[in-house]
């Protein structure tokens, strides 16, 4: 069945086939296998820039196939980090706290220890116990739970919510931008649990694999994310291909008239929008131990924006356009904003491309809205055109 | 011919307008029914409170044998008991194929979970080739639906509301901008469908609904002004003047 699937979506083949050879290429050139061509930093770049990828197919899936303008995936994004890096910064701590326990002269009790390491935590927001929220931060298997209960959860409520009421277009859209501008106010809060505006760091170090270099782990993050995006890319192709897929795009082009065929509308929205939601959880999992820190600016309404601008770019309704947008827009902006771009001297001016950036990355938008709908992505609908 | 479909004194304001003003009428199956009605009669507020869009504020709606009441039904519940309802302007999914078209009205469960793990059936193929014979568009089935023409368009959503296998058929003006011909073969479509299923249909075009020959029921602020055939009902001095005299 999985390889009529295949057959029946060249497009899908042709994917894996990029990413994978990509993914060995990356591999072979990092300065983890010893060639040193491609440095650790920017391994973790380009494994980052996979999981953006990964959201922005889920965005595509959710705006471009479905018509649900979400401006507010990043917050489940952002939960995904969340989630992971409490175990994270728990399991790290804990082990620090035992090595400098381990020399005194009587064994700690329990729980010593758990002060320890709540002091440890939560000194930084003047808190030295474990909050509620973090009942679960011992375990990795509990807290991989969360990555995908917590947003899928949330997705499920906001989504119940909204779509029963029947709130669509730009309504929904500032909806979802209340939900997650409220879920980074709320944890900028020092009192929320999660250290305020400090967020979780260290999130880099892994704990139990101490020994390895950071060389060695971009790279096992590196294929994670790939194989992430992968399995993504093949999870959403399959929702969209046949029945599905027919209805899901019907939904966003008439959903009145789907309704009226029989189909609870609503349900479907809510089926996109948690399933998305899911895997943005899962791309943010991915991420934040690749940027080594997450902090409340990361779930701010402007980053679902972004999200949306990506994927404008690289082409709405398809998923390797939401793909190459994603890719080739955070790659130059990383490379406008890390100052990789000469400023441009005007004599009476001169344009310091880490401001200007998004005002380019603006007015891009605009012309890709308004000249090119297709996106990025339609360029290889042309090329097949013209094959034919 | 049993009733297949029972409006009892229903009534729907908005904002102090009577859109819908105590009408009761009944609908057998199988049955060919025309409606007809000068503007603001209460044609498309009617369809829109049988289909569950609108809420009425008062009176009874009851559906097929059991009497099911269709008042607080969603949308797309009252589909699934079997209402079909053809709009004005012909809406199909434009960026989807004749096929999908088909396919997606075809009567078939329509939850989520059962839509995702669909499988093709050679049953489904068969149904969706006999449809496309029936609505003339067997050549047309891999096209997609944006690039027919108008007339071609109308007769695809008849032909998803036919894949509905729904009991009751709503068709909102259905020849409206359709040239001679393609109005004959909509006329000889919806008279054949009639023949095993109840199906309503909302007119202006007094030529057309005289080609339907069928019982004519006479809309006015809403409600039931005269019943019968075209000949009785223009031949009565209210519809005259309400309708025809104008």
């Amino acid at each position: 069945m999985q390889r009529s699937f295949l057959a029946q979506n060249p497009s899908v083949m042709w994917f894996l086939a990029a990413l994978g050879l990509f993914t060995v290429v990356v591999t072979l050139l990092a300065e983890g296998t010893g060639s040193s061509v491609i440095s650790t930093s920017f391994v973790k770049t380009l494994g980052k820039v996979l999981c953006l990828c990964l959201i922005a197919i889920a965005m595509d899936v959710v705006w471009g196939y479905c018509g649900i303008l979400s401006l507010g995936h990043f917050a489940f994004f952002g939960i995904g980090g969340y989630s992971v890096g409490m175990w994270l910064m728990y399991a790290r701590t804990e082990a620090i706290v035992e090595t400098s326990m381990a020399s005194s002269v009587i064994p700690p009790t329990p729980g010593e220890v758990q002060d320890a390491i709540a002091a440890q935590i939560f000194g930084v927001v003047g808190a030295s116990e474990f909050p509620a929220i973090w009942m679960f931060s011992h375990s990795l298997v509990l807290q991989l739970l969360m990555v995908v209960l917590v947003p899928g959860v949330l997705a499920l409520v906001f989504g119940w919510l909204a779509f029963r009421s029947r709130v669509t277009g730009v309504y929904l859209s500032i909806l979802t931008q209340a939900m997650t501008l409220a879920l980074s106010l709320y944890l900028l809060q020092n009192d929320s649990g999660l250290r305020g505006n400090n967020g979780l760091s260290g999130l880099q170090n892994i704990p139990g694999f101490d020994h390895l270099p950071q060389s060695t782990v971009s790279i096992v993050f590196f294929w994670a994310s790939a194989v992430a995006l992968g399995a993504g890319y093949l999870l959403f192709a399959r929702v969209l291909s046949g029945k599905m897929g027919s209805v899901i795009r019907a939904v966003r082009d008439d959903e009145v008239r789907v309704r009226f065929l029989g189909y609870h509308v609503e349900s479907y929205k809510l089926f996109v929008f948690t399933l998305t939601a899911i895997v943005a959880g899962i791309a943010g999992a991915l991420y934040y131990p690749q940027a080594g820190i997450i902090n409340p600016t990361e779930v701010a309404p402007i980053a679902s924006i972004y999200l949306a601008v990506w994927v404008a770019i690289g082409g709405r309704g398809r998923l390797y356009g939401s793909v190459i947008g994603a890719a080739f827009v955070s790659l130059l902006a990383s490379w406008f904003t890390g100052g990789g771009a000469p400023n441009i001297n005007l004599g009476f001016y001169t344009i310091q491309w880490t401001e200007w950036w998004l005002v380019l990355l603006g007015a891009s938008f605009v012309a890709v809205t308004l000249f090119f709908p297709g996106g990025i992505g339609s360029l290889f609908d042309r090329l097949k055109g013209e094959a034919k | 011919m049993s009733t297949l479909l029972e409006l009892s004194g229903v009534s729907v304001s908005f904002d102090g307008f009577k859109a819908i003003n105590n009408l009761s009428f009944q609908i057998g199956e199988p049955e060919l029914r025309a409606i007809i009605g000068p503007n603001g009669a209460g044609k498309t507020t009617f369809m829109d409170i049988v289909t569950g869009k609108t809420k009425p504020d008062e009176g009874r709606i009851v559906f097929g044998e059991k009497n099911i009441s269709l008042i607080g039904m969603s949308e797309s519940k009252i589909a699934r008991e079997g209402v079909g309802r053809k709009f004005q302007k012909p809406t199909v999914f434009e960026q989807q194929t004749v096929r999908e078209n088909l396919a997606m009205a075809l009567k078939n469960p329509r939850g989520p979970f059962e839509v995702l793990f669909y499988r093709k059936t050679k049953l489904g193929a068969d149904r969706i080739e006999a449809l496309a014979e029936q609505i003339g568009l067997s050549d047309e089935l891999t096209r997609v639906a944006g690039e027919l023409s108008h007339g071609q368009k109308q007769w695809l959503e008849i032909g998803m509301l036919l894949a509905q296998e729904p009991r009751l058929l709503l068709v909102d003006e259905p020849a409206a901008g359709m040239t001679p011909a393609e109005r004959e073969k909509t006329t000889s479509m919806l008279v054949e469908a009639a023949k095993t299923r109840a199906v309503v249909v909302v007119e202006h075009d007094m030529e057309f609904v005289r080609r339907l020959n069928c019982k004519v029921t006479v809309l006015h602020e809403g409600a039931v002004l005269a019943e019968g055939s075209l000949d009785h009902v223009t031949q009565n001095p209210e519809v005259i003047e309400v309708y025809l005299g104008r």
